[in-house]
């Protein structure tokens, strides 16, 4: 097994394109072996110029272990334009039935997916959709794992992939600054990081939440926020990546 | 319809001009769009850079400048831009900058196009070749208010009624006591039935027919039958009526369908009144004409004063049923003419026969028959030359005092310039007026002539026309001879400028300022009528009314193209948002004025202003580059 490159943004930068080369040399499943070998980032790249996708899952809980995917939801874009025509979305059926209270939380109903395919159908047009393409997330701990776990069950090889956090951004710039620490000593509450008060942030409207495509466009939309107020667009990759 | 984009769509639905646009097409925009950020303060468009979309804000604001730098307008949330560029040459000539942090839809210019193909309001909208100025104005007037006004707001009264055991002699007796034409003949029913309603003493009814005036001339009457019989035997059992939500329309084809003159108006079964033909008569010819003969039958000052109030009913009736503005201006200037008539009428029987002929002249908006409701008096006294001001001035300064104090009572109040009859300079034989004329036009001096350039729109109202009919000749012989009159002229109409545009809830200037209102008539209506009236002086017209003196424009060479059209729908524009304006401060009870407020204009309304004010900027230019001042 594969050391993960994980830590702070700054650790084992480089680590990305070793391990998705070794990975596109040893997967045998010829879908995940297109994904990994799609992958073409330099961590010098501009972030200007790097293609990205914005990805939302909605999901019947938090645990991936407990819990499945019911709707993924991706938009291509880049630091200039976000290509909804482009987007795609799909409701799937999770193994294991749904709970009323994630019926409440992402109004995804029993009908709808009672007639939704298993994930593994649409497993191949997802990679294809992700191919070449940065995930950018609103949370990583949530689309990367649920994923991994999920295609593992069904093809018996995991998929771990770099991604690009806009709340770890929206942390470091709001919580983890010299003002924010003073703020936070003078007792006032933290800023909020949650993705609609970060986008308020910003002057972006409000969506309707939970929905995985409209998140994921609200993603987007916020990490190109992110990108004009705070970052010179011949950034690094390497500075954004997980 | 993707459940994803419908917070899309609902945004852009809110906002012209797809607020019009097909669900289909719609659909196929909040599709189609692409979204991008921009930082407050940066480019969105840069100057000659190829463009191939057309941008929506769904939030922030961008200023759009010239090529020079000269800022040419601001956008905020669900204005669109660069459709100019678009459909010129695909480059950038109105260079873009977020002013706020901004997110903006793109629409490919594919999809764009396909709209202005398939849909003529969208094409309207951003066309230079049709404005959606004129779009809007044309759409106001085709609209006929009778078909869509429902009958109930005519009735004026709850119908009378009486039982179907009452007299004939009882019937007669109730309807001279309402003063009403006819009566609806009821009976009282033990049970429900589908003809059956309830009144208000709980009991079911059934309305057996109605009685008029004529059924008791030709069935009781020419007959010879006994008053003392009961109604029922002599009423129309065929009942004919209307349903209160049907149209105006359908209530007078209803009524020459059927030949009838009374038409019972019902709620469900239930009678809410009848409708009489003169109701529509009335509805139809507007009723600013029975105010004009009320006045006229007026015998004091005090009953004068007392219509002030149907003066403003009128004009809300005018405009509730569909007026355009030189209806408007036209009815209201008639109804100014006849007070002023009536107090000159009135002012003579006191004062005794005008020792020497004279003519009341007007000028300024009533001359023009452009008189709106919140308006000044501005008049003058043309005198038979044969005027000697020792033995008669005395009486003609007191008739001049009466009338400017009656208008004064009736609403039209005294005007600021003291430009009125009771001043002795506005008091003279015709030789002198001729004289003032000659002058103004062989020697302008602009400061003088922004003074009296409101004599340059003149009428007669009551006396000698022919002074009034030698002045306006001398005028339009002579001004259209004198460039350097209309060059001073059109100076005097380049003093007030049109605000550039709306933005939120404040207009902005030229200069970036801030105004929190803005006086459509300053800045709106009064320099169109200026600058139509110095082209109008050009080419010798002798019309009054702006729109008359367009007509003549159009007819010669003067305005290139279509622009007398644009300046006519601009002044239409403007004249009807300044209009309703007042019709609400009217209906809300506050005193009418010309102000308007931004946040109190729709999105619709701001557009076409924006573009009514351009096309007056755009004129003035013209103005200034037509009229130069001679060297």
């Amino acid at each position: 097994m594969h050391k993960l490159p994980f830590g702070t943004p700054h650790h084992g930068q480089n680590a990305w394109p070793d391990y998705l080369a070794d990975r596109a040399g040893r997967v045998r499943d010829p879908a995940l072996k297109r994904f990994f070998g799609a992958y073409d980032l330099d961590p010098a790249m501009p972030i200007g110029e790097v293609p990205l996708v914005a990805l939302d899952l909605e999901t019947t809980g938090l645990d991936e272990r407990r819990h499945a995917i019911v709707s993924v939801g991706l938009v291509p874009f880049t630091q200039q334009r976000i290509q909804l025509p482009r987007r795609r979305y799909w409701v799937v059926k999770p193994p294991r039935p749904l709970s009323q209270r994630s019926i409440t939380f992402h109004r995804i109903t029993h009908s709808e997916i009672a007639e939704a395919p298993d994930l593994d159908e649409i497993l191949d047009e997802l990679f294809e959709a992700l191919a070449g393409r940065l995930v950018v997330v609103h949370y990583r701990h949530i689309e990367r794992p649920f994923l991994d776990a999920a295609v593992k069950a069904r093809r018996g090889e995991g998929m771990r992939f770099p991604v690009i956090d806009t709340m770890s951004l929206e942390a470091q710039l709001h919580r983890q600054s010299r003002w924010a620490r003073f703020k936070r000593w003078i007792g006032r509450p933290p800023a909020s990081i949650r993705l609609h008060d970060s986008r308020l942030r910003y002057g972006l409207p409000p969506y309707q939440g939970h929905h995985a495509l409209v998140d994921a466009l609200a993603t987007a939309e916020l990490f190109q926020a992110q990108l004009a107020t705070h970052f010179d667009p011949q950034a690094p990759l390497h500075r954004f990546w997980h | 319809m993707d459940v994803e984009l419908l917070d899309i769509r609902q945004h852009m639905v809110g906002n012209p001009p797809f607020d019009t646009l097909s669900d289909d097409l719609l659909d196929e925009v909040a599709a189609a769009v692409e979204v991008g950020y921009f930082r407050a303060g940066t480019m969105i468009c840069e100057d000659g850079q190829p463009t191939k979309d057309l941008y929506y804000i769904r939030s922030g604001a961008v200023e759009v400048y010239r090529r020079n730098g000269e800022l040419f307008n601001r956008f905020g949330e669900g204005d669109i831009f660069g459709y100019f560029d678009l459909l010129r040459n695909q480059r950038v000539r109105f260079p873009v900058k977020a002013i706020e942090d901004t997110l903006v839809y793109f629409i490919p210019d594919e999809l764009f196009r396909r709209l202005c193909d398939e849909d003529e309001q969208f094409a309207d909208f951003v066309e230079v070749g049709r404005p959606r100025l004129e779009t809007t104005v044309d759409h106001q007037h085709h609209d006929n208010t009778m078909m869509t006004t429902r009958v109930r707001k005519l009735i004026s009264r709850l119908p009378v009624m009486i039982e179907a055991d009452a007299t004939i002699q009882t019937a007669a007796a109730t309807m001279c006591d309402e003063n009403v034409s006819s009566v609806l003949v009821l009976s009282a029913e033990e049970e429900a039935s589908s003809r059956t309603f309830v009144l208000g003493d709980g009991k079911q009814w059934r309305t057996l027919g109605i009685l008029t005036d004529q059924d008791l001339r030709t069935r009781v009457l020419a007959a010879g039958l006994d008053a003392a019989m009961p109604v029922a035997e002599v009423v129309t059992r065929e009942l004919i009526a209307i349903q209160s939500d049907e149209s105006v329309h359908e209530a007078m084809l209803c009524m020459l369908r059927n030949n009838i003159h009374h038409l019972p108006v019902l709620h469900r079964r239930r009678p809410v009144g009848v409708l009489h033909l003169s109701d529509i008569i009335r509805y139809e010819t507007n009723s600013s004409l029975y105010l004009v003969g009320n006045i006229y039958s007026q015998s004091s000052l005090k009953g004068l004063e007392r219509l002030e109030a149907d003066v403003r009913r009128s004009f809300v009736g005018l405009i509730e049923d569909g007026a355009n503005s030189q209806m408007v201006g036209s009815a209201l200037s008639t109804i100014g003419r006849s007070f002023t008539r009536r107090l000159i009428e009135l002012a003579e029987e006191e004062l005794g026969p005008p020792p020497v002929p004279y003519c009341f002249m007007v000028m300024g908006s009533m001359a023009r028959n452009e008189q709106a409701i919140v308006t000044d008096q501005d008049n003058a006294l043309v005198l038979d030359d044969s005027f000697d001001h020792e033995r008669h001035d005395a009486y003609f300064l007191a008739l001049a005092q009466r009338i400017s104090d009656g208008l004064d009572a009736c609403g039209y109040t005294y005007c600021k310039g003291d430009i009125m009859a009771t001043n002795p300079r506005w008091r003279q034989p015709l030789r002198v007026w001729k004289q003032y004329f000659h002058d103004w036009i062989a020697d302008p001096n602009p400061e003088r002539l922004l003074h009296s350039s409101i004599f340059f729109d003149l009428d007669h109202v009551y006396g000698e026309e022919d002074f009034v009919e030698e002045l306006q000749d001398l005028v339009a012989d002579q001004a259209s001879q004198s460039p350097r009159f209309l060059a001073a002229m059109a100076r005097n109409a380049l003093n007030r400028t049109p605000p550039l545009g709306f933005f939120r809830t404040f207009v902005m200037e030229k200069d970036g300022k801030q105004n929190n209102s803005i006086n459509l008539k300053r800045r709106g209506t009064a320099p169109l009528v200026d600058l139509i009236r110095v082209h109008a002086l050009a080419c010798g017209s002798r019309a009054q009314n702006s729109f008359d003196r367009l007509d003549d424009i159009a007819k010669t060479q003067l305005l290139v193209g279509r622009s007398s059209e644009r300046i006519r729908y601009a002044l239409e524009f403007i004249s009807m948002v300044r209009i309703r304006h007042q019709v609400i401060d009217i209906q809300e009870e506050r005193e009418p004025d010309n102000n308007i407020e931004p946040e109190n204009v729709s999105d619709t309304e701001r557009h076409n202003l924006k573009d009514a004010f351009q096309v007056l900027s755009n004129a003035q230019k013209f103005l200034k580059f037509r009229y130069p001042l001679p060297s």
